[in-house]
């Protein structure tokens, strides 16, 4: 439902606020490369997308998944308790975080997409969203990253004399805003409950 | 660093693959069938992808982020957020080029190590591409009703853009 209005309106709010800012003509050229810049995207994930599921279904065969899925479950079954803690869903959310934390970037989202289809076959085909895959697209949104790589070489080269500085605050940074955003969706998801209960 | 980085990957392939042997897995026709539905999975988010991206880059292009820049500021300021950063802060959920070469510009005008420097380093380390992970990864299941995602995934961001700032004022100046 949400996503009807979010994707006209953005839509809508471009072309008037092109017009405003005599921008329109760049709206316009924003039209043809976005689309362009959409299928190069997935030609680009396609590759990294097929190599993943490839390699999580060997990891899968060799127990990694399922060696995983055990160590990080004290945390999991608070975060996604739809999901059981050594089904499929729950190891390719594992295969995930693990990729995320040590940095791999955009080599990383495919494994999230995955884990959410995975989510998806496990609790049935639906249109809208469960706690769990919140809480799981809320924990891809924040950043934990053992090494932010890309900062610490832009910074080199732009001649930083310490560049690896940011180190420390960017952990802080990323996990007071990791627990706030748990915090966040927990909450709501309790309203949203009670909504649903009254009407 | 990047030395270091760049033995990630091979690193996890090298252990799957050695867990795969070790477990007597028939490497290539698992990979194959894995790589099978990785394809599948991929043609059908193509539509969603496709639309979102579309919509995104006309905002981006449209000056919209400027508007809102001039009417926001104010706020942030009340939080303690320098005005320079708040481009950043508008712009890092929506597109991940766009906030990177904003920080690059404030490493040419202002250098890496002054405080405004650092304060945009942290910023873009501790935060994420979120509008853009939302529509990949919910598209990518075609879902439709995201409830709650959107003002949870923000909180975060902001919050990470908040302590940011004080992270840097405490320990690195």
């Amino acid at each position: 439902m949400i996503m009807n209005y979010i994707f006209g309106g953005l839509m809508l709010i471009s072309v008037i606020c092109g017009i405003l800012t005599g921008r329109i003509s760049n709206v316009s050229d924003a039209i043809l490369s976005g689309s362009d810049d959409a299928i190069k995207l997935i030609i680009s994930l396609t590759g990294m997308m097929c190599f993943w599921t490839g390699m999580m279904k060997i990891a899968d065969k060799g127990n990694i998944t399922a060696v995983l899925a055990k160590f990080l479950s004290p945390i999991n079954k608070h975060l996604f308790p739809h999901y059981e803690k050594t089904g499929a869903a729950s190891k390719a959310i594992c295969m995930s975080m693990i990729a995320n934390f040590l940095g791999l970037g955009n080599a990383a989202t495919p494994l999230g997409i995955i884990a959410m289809k995975e989510m998806q076959k496990e609790t049935g085909k639906t249109k809208t969203l469960n706690n769990s895959m919140i809480m799981f697209v809320v924990l891809n949104t924040a950043s934990i990253q053992l090494i932010p790589t890309t900062m610490i070489v832009l910074r080199k080269i732009h001649g930083s004399k310490s560049p690896f500085e940011i180190i420390i605050p960017v952990w802080i940074s990323s996990v007071i805003a990791l627990a706030i955003g748990i915090t966040v969706a927990k909450l709501l998801e309790e309203r949203s409950k009670i909504k649903k209960w009254k009407s | 660093m990047e030395k270091l980085g760049s033995f990630i990957l091979p690193g996890m392939i090298f252990v799957v693959v050695i867990f795969g042997f070790s477990k007597k897995v028939k490497i290539f026709d698992t990979f194959m069938k894995g790589a099978k539905e990785g394809l599948i999975s991929t043609i059908s988010i193509i539509p969603a992808i496709i639309g979102l991206i579309v919509s995104i880059s006309m905002v981006k292009a449209s000056g919209a982020l400027d508007i809102f820049t001039s009417f926001v500021s104010p706020v942030f300021a009340f939080f303690g957020i320098p005005a320079k950063t708040v481009p950043l802060i508008l712009l890092r959920p929506i597109s991940g080029s766009g906030a990177l070469a904003f920080v690059s510009s404030i490493f040419d005008s202002c250098g890496p190590d002054s405080l405004i420097g650092k304060v945009v380093s942290v910023m873009m380390g501790s935060t994420e591409t979120t509008f853009y992970t939302i529509a990949v990864y919910c598209g990518s299941v075609g879902i439709k009703n995201i409830r709650h995602t959107v003002p949870a995934a923000l909180s975060a961001d902001f919050t990470g853009f908040i302590v940011s700032v004080l992270a840097v004022k405490l320990l690195l100046s």
